[in-house]
């Protein structure tokens, strides 16, 4: 996509993208019609809630409350299960297939068996990518500790989905661990094709006048721009660590933050609760601010920017106003 | 007031029940010493800690009030409240009813009639000339007639049973009131069923209606998409729908 004379289109694991931008999993993703607003309000991709084996109906409310500049949520995973995601991630693609949005599924199960079962079912919808969700932080009750809290248990997660499947895969990583570099070396190894950082941060709420958290499940978790410095810093190790692309995920709401999440390290950039002070024309809005950035500072596309921030001390950023780039864009 | 402080309005706020009224048999009113600057149509999360949070409809924002019948575990954990006892209440949300025209059309099916309180009333105290078309399954389930009446509407009741008022669905007695002349713009809350032959009954006479349109939510600020619908967020941008006749 040419905007201001740059190029906003990346390629993620041989997927042609629009623009870096793309609706994360969790938000407005529960029908083809959200999705296809999304994708017409100027998305470069749109990822579906995540679905498992079978439907969940989630926790009950209160799942969501909105807290300063964040959300702190609880949903439980709620969906409709593997079976009827199908049929929503091919109607998804019916819709936008004429748009040029990529369609990512989203997946999560209890056991390894099961994520290389939802996999393969899910499979059937061809979609352009799939995402693997390890890092779910509000199931500790059902599911035990996210396979994302260790290197061991995510490397497996990832090798399994790997065998099911021929479709692309996306392993999301938890930044409620100690090392995520090490999560993200181990998810590389056994074959992930890129990973996206973070899933949201374990958090809680209390409210003293009910003496209580506010949340049903007690503890969620939180999104939005209050966690912004925690996913770039995240972004930041990931990319120190692994070579794969990384997508970025937490607190983007404006073209200034997916530049700085891309410098960080990041090819692509997820965008959520963003919507909520941009609504469902939020992704295109920060796709037209990171092109009038790029405009004004010489950067022809979207690959001359990603991990600028790791160069040495020594460099300065005024190279870049005269055209000094990285060289090739893909 | 700091800055933290300011952040308070988006999280659930306690409130204390300042009055309960007695609708039926089981249906309450509830009245909180909460003053919320809500349009008609707007509805807001109340929680019940250890039970459940739930959008309910608001029959009026200052102060907070809103009409719920016990139908199950949170309803009935509601209706246990006393006076002076308290809720938690975030919000208002949603778009709201907006008072258009000189004649108002408004129609409440069960408790679909709450709103249509709050719009009556918004649009009496505007000089508005106001029709209520209020129905139920029987007389003892008709909501808010006398209120109605007061505030200066005309009034149709239609029940299910007969009991009260004609006998037959609240859809046949908005058409009766469409065969005697044409309000400027029908107001509609109840259920779907309903909502559709409202729609459909303005469709063919070509008059603008405004329907509030209910599902199950979860955030209410229009992000999880739980409560959307072929979509459109019923929370955020709804739950009130304005269909407008294309001009020939």
């Amino acid at each position: 996509m040419l905007q201001n004379g740059v190029d906003l289109s990346v390629d993620l694991c041989g997927i042609r993208l629009r623009n870096p931008l793309i609706l994360a999993s969790g938000i407005l993703g529960t029908s083809a019609a959200l999705m296809e607003r999304v994708g017409r309000g100027g998305a470069g991709a749109v990822t579906s809630k995540s679905c498992s084996p079978l439907p969940r109906a989630g926790h009950p409310n209160p799942t969501v409350i909105k807290w300063g500049p964040g959300f702190l949520n609880a949903v439980g995973l709620a969906n409709p299960g593997v079976e009827a995601q199908v049929e929503i991630l091919r109607e998804t693609r019916r819709r936008l297939v004429d748009v040029g949005v990529a369609v990512i599924g989203s997946i999560f199960a209890e056991t390894v068996e099961g994520f290389a079962r939802v996999a393969e079912t899910l499979s059937a919808a061809e979609p352009d990518l799939i995402e693997v969700n390890i890092s779910c932080p509000n199931v500790a009750h059902e599911l035990g500790a996210p396979f994302s809290s260790a290197p061991e248990s995510a490397a497996a997660v990832t090798r399994a989905v790997k065998a099911a499947t021929d479709i692309p895969i996306i392993v999301k990583l938890s930044p409620n661990v100690t090392d995520i570099a090490a999560i993200a070396r181990a998810v590389e190894e056994a074959g992930a094709d890129a990973i996206a950082a973070i899933n949201t941060v374990s958090g809680m709420v209390i409210d003293i006048e009910a003496a209580r958290p506010v949340l049903s499940n007690l503890e969620g978790g939180l999104s939005g721009p209050a966690i912004k410095p925690i996913a770039v810093r995240c972004v930041y190790q990931c990319y120190q660590a692994v070579s794969i692309p990384i997508v970025g995920i937490g607190g983007v709401s404006s073209g200034a933050d997916a530049i700085e999440m891309i410098m960080a390290g990041a090819r692509a950039v997820g965008v959520g609760s963003a919507v909520f002070w941009g609504g469902v024309e939020a992704l295109g809005r920060i796709a037209q601010e990171m092109a009038d950035f790029m405009s004004a500072h010489g950067y022809r596309c979207v690959s001359d920017m990603v991990g600028l921030a790791h160069r040495p001390s020594s460099w300065q950023p005024s190279s870049i106003e005269v055209g000094v780039a990285t060289g090739r864009c893909i | 007031m700091n800055y933290v402080n300011n952040w308070r309005p988006d999280l659930p706020r306690a409130a204390r029940i300042i009055q309960i009224g007695v609708e039926n048999e089981r249906t309450r009113t509830f009245v909180l010493d909460l003053h919320l600057a809500a349009r008609p149509g707007q509805f807001v999360m109340v929680w019940l800690p250890g039970v459940e949070e739930r959008p309910l409809s608001l029959i009026a924002g200052d102060p907070v009030s809103f009409t719920v019948a016990r139908v199950g575990p949170f309803t009935t954990a509601l209706h246990q409240l006393r006076v002076g006892d308290r809720v938690w209440v975030r919000g208002p949300y949603g778009n709201g009813f907006d008072v258009r025209g000189q004649h108002l059309l408004c129609v409440g099916g069960g408790y679909g009639v709450a709103p249509m309180l709050f719009v009556a009333r918004q649009a009496i105290a505007a000089s508005r000339r106001v029709t209520a078309v209020i129905g139920a399954r029987t007389a003892a389930e008709l909501l808010f007639t006398d209120r109605f009446a007061a505030l200066g509407c005309a009034v149709i009741t239609t029940t299910d049973d007969g009991s009260a008022g004609a006998r037959g669905l609240v859809t046949d007695g908005v058409r009766r009131v469409l065969e005697q002349g044409l309000p400027d713009e029908v107001y509609a809350c109840g259920p779907r069923p309903m909502l559709e032959a409202i729609l459909r009954l303005c469709q063919a006479e070509g008059l603008p209606c405004q329907l509030s349109w209910e599902n199950k939510m979860r955030c209410a600020m229009g992000i999880c998409g739980t409560c959307e619908q072929n979509g459109w967020l019923v929370c955020r941008e709804g739950p009130v729908q304005r269909w407008v006749p294309i001009p020939p």
